[in-house]
């Protein structure tokens, strides 16, 4: 560390994309050189940019150590906090070697690089009830909790709101009222915490909204975005699991019905039978799933891709009609394995944010359970407090 | 090379010529696939989002049947979506010993075990990084001259970085763009290309999902790509399958040829464009077989 900090000063050219929407005018680039030393961030060279050469450069920024997430911008295209961000690697993953530095996406621009948080990311925090609905009656003194149930949603606070997974969503950019992985990841903080009293209803507020929990596209763009490694699309998948596997919460939006359908035909079949997933998705999991008045309806609106695929014989009838399957010994070992994990009360999850990797190296067979801290067994998820990690041999007496 | 070969689901379902192309294209570039026709469903993700081990467990069977081929060298896929979900269920099984342990003695019923550190790729990397692209280069016999391609990479096969094993030395993200050049292709960049084709929530929000396989084709389109390719027979269905329904989404007309990685490659081999099922789409790769036809014409 010593060494890179001794490097002397250098110049960096930094492309700023320039917007002031109250002028009239359109937005522009504007190129300046700074110096500083290699180590020193992409804020540093906005901030002297700003007091050298141009004092109207709009950009938001308090605490410059990542702690605070005012200064979330894009970085040669990436999300990314500006004081957590070394210029020799901004230069190193800059076209030409010229930092472009942009103002987050998927919200209104205010000036420059700010952008207006209220609008959007703040409107949706506020959307999930960001605040614990607690048991009663609220105890006297402190809520005595596990300390396992409160690990298990440290990711979730490991959150500075600085709006850089909502920058990158790419379901938000085609569906601006998608809740957004900001906001499901708060929404877990809550679902997770076993003093709250309202799991059920968040979960059915969430998966019901058409914009909410199921309208997610599983891009991972919000996974790599966080700069706290919250995985918000993770919580995400958390929310679905426990609305369906636990709360049993069936949505207007197909989310449990595909899962299950999805689910449910590879146990069947193996591998996935796609001319039934879609009438089961809408019409519910069972071979008469395509009959219902929603899948009809679904199939008709399909009608002109699914006639194509059979005009263009990428489609046959018979390989719609029948599903390709597994030999029938391996199908009975996959169902095995699905009565076996699938068929048990409790769920047992490995949350590798929490366990970290092991040390190189196999651990001796029969090592001690406590290894495992960070692995969550989620029983019935009732209201109830989660139970604390268990063995991953699934005994509940650990 | 020899390798256990996992083709997936649906490149044996709705884009069975995904499947048929890697088939002939092996060949050409020695590449021994030896079927792992045991596997199931990787579960796309969406088994893990049921159930994280579940996915794991029958992940974990999958990778157990792929050491137990002799002789191969590594386990390799042809589907971006089967590769991320496996990538994420090897990474929790590799990553402690205790859960592996745990989720062989699952395993254990059908005499099967994981071991630690199976390498898995996808065509796309293996082709890269194993076969080299200047072997590649030697072995094509039919340079995409004058095709404008569009490389499609989608989602799954480029985040999230560390777990793909994406770093500098390894830029797996960038590899679809240099496949195309070793091709004799010409790159087309556009703004959709590393972005989502909105299959995983056709049926959850449908609009969504086709306006954004709509608007990364209106991209393509507007960067005058030919065709575009894609590592992923999921976006496939989405870009191909869909396109008519995409069309309407948007409220443009589209009409971008989709190829299926092995396709290309296959092309450029010297194979016949009907044998490697191009006849098969939903959109008709007219720029494609003319391309091909007049590059014949030309040779003879």
């Amino acid at each position: 560390m010593a060494e890179t900090h001794d490097r002397p000063p250098e110049q960096f050219t930094i492309r700023l994309r320039r917007y002031d929407p109250g002028s009239g005018e359109a937005a522009y680039w504007d190129e300046h050189t700074v110096e500083l030393e290699p180590h020193r961030s992409v804020l540093e060279a906005i901030l002297q940019a700003r007091d050298r050469f141009d004092g109207s450069i709009g950009i938001r920024c308090s605490c410059r150590q990542a702690i605070c997430g005012s200064c979330g911008v894009r970085v040669n295209g990436e999300p990314s906090l500006a004081c957590h961000t070394h210029l020799d690697a901004a230069k190193q993953g800059a076209d030409g070697g010229v930092i472009e530095i942009e103002p987050m996406g998927n919200m209104p621009v205010i000036k420059d690089l700010i952008v207006d948080m209220d609008a959007v990311h703040w409107k949706k925090i506020q959307r999930v009830t960001p605040w614990l609905l607690a048991k009663q009656p609220v105890p006297e003194r402190e809520y005595l909790v596990s300390r396992e149930s409160m690990v298990d949603v440290t990711q979730t606070m490991a959150c500075i709101q600085c709006g850089a997974c909502v920058s990158d969503c790419l379901a938000m950019e085609v569906d601006p009222g998608f809740i957004g992985p900001a906001a499901l990841a708060k929404a877990y903080r809550f679902v997770g915490d076993p003093r709250d009293d309202q799991h059920f209803a968040r979960l059915n507020d969430l998966a019901q909204d058409p914009q909410g929990i199921f309208d997610c596209t599983h891009c991972f763009k919000c996974v790599e975005a966080c700069p706290k490694d919250v995985n918000p699309m993770g919580q995400i998948m958390r929310l679905r699991r426990v609305a369906t596997a636990d709360f049993h919460i069936v949505d207007r939006n197909n989310g449990e019905r595909h899962e299950a359908a999805f689910a449910g035909l590879v146990k069947d079949n193996g591998l996935l039978w796609e001319a039934e997933l879609l009438p089961r998705s809408y019409g519910g999991n069972s071979w008469f799933g395509k009959f219902h008045p929603a899948a009809a309806k679904e199939m008709l609106s399909s009608l002109p891709a699914i006639l194509r695929a059979l005009v263009r014989g990428k489609v046959t009838p018979m390989g719609a009609l029948k599903p390709h399957k597994i030999p029938s010994a391996d199908l009975k070992a996959v169902q095995g394995i699905y009565e076996k994990v699938d068929g048990r009360e409790d769920r047992y999850e490995l949350n590798l944010y929490v366990v970290g990797e092991d040390e190189e190296g196999p651990q001796a067979e029969g090592a001690p359970a406590a290894a495992t801290a960070g692995a969550t067994a989620t029983t019935e998820h009732d209201g109830q407090a989660p139970a604390a990690p268990e063995s991953p041999e699934g005994s509940a007496d650990t | 090379m020899k390798v256990a070969y996992w083709p997936g689901c649906v490149s044996r379902g709705f884009t069975p010529e995904l499947h048929g192309s890697m088939a002939k294209v092996a060949p050409l570039l020695d590449i021994e696939l030896v079927e792992l026709d045991r596997a199931c469903c990787t579960g796309a993700g969406v088994i893990a989002e049921h159930n994280q081990e579940l996915a794991d467990t029958l992940n974990a069977r999958t990778f157990a049947l792929a050491q137990r081929v002799e002789g191969a060298e590594m386990m390799m896929n042809i589907c971006s979506t089967c590769q991320g979900a496996q990538s994420e269920c090897q990474q929790r099984l590799d990553a402690n010993a205790e859960y592996r342990t745990h989720v062989n003695s699952t395993l254990a019923a059908e005499g099967l075990s994981y071991e630690k550190g199976l390498t898995n790729k996808n065509f796309l990397w293996l082709l890269v990084e194993e076969i080299g692209l200047d072997s590649l280069r030697s072995r094509v016999t039919r340079p995409l001259a004058n095709l404008r391609v569009g490389p499609f990479y989608g989602c799954y096969i480029v985040r999230p970085r560390e777990r793909l094993g994406i770093d500098q030395e390894h830029p797996r993200d960038g590899y679809l763009h240099q496949v195309i050049e070793a091709l004799g292709g010409t790159v087309i960049d556009y703004a959709g290309m590393r972005k989502c084709c909105g299959f995983p929530i056709i049926t959850m929000n449908k609009e969504a999902s086709l306006k954004q396989a709509g608007r990364h084709l209106g991209d393509a389109v507007d960067a005058e790509a030919d065709c575009l390719v894609t590592p992923c027979p999921l976006c496939h269905l989405n870009l191909d399958l869909q396109q008519p329904l995409a069309e309407t989404a948007v409220g443009r007309s589209l009409d971008m040829p989709i190829l299926h990685l092995p396709q290309l490659v296959g092309l450029a081999l010297g194979l016949d464009p009907k044998d490697l099922g191009l006849n098969r789409h939903v959109v008709r790769p007219t720029s494609v077989i003319d391309w091909s036809a007049s590059v014949v014409a030309a040779a003879a």
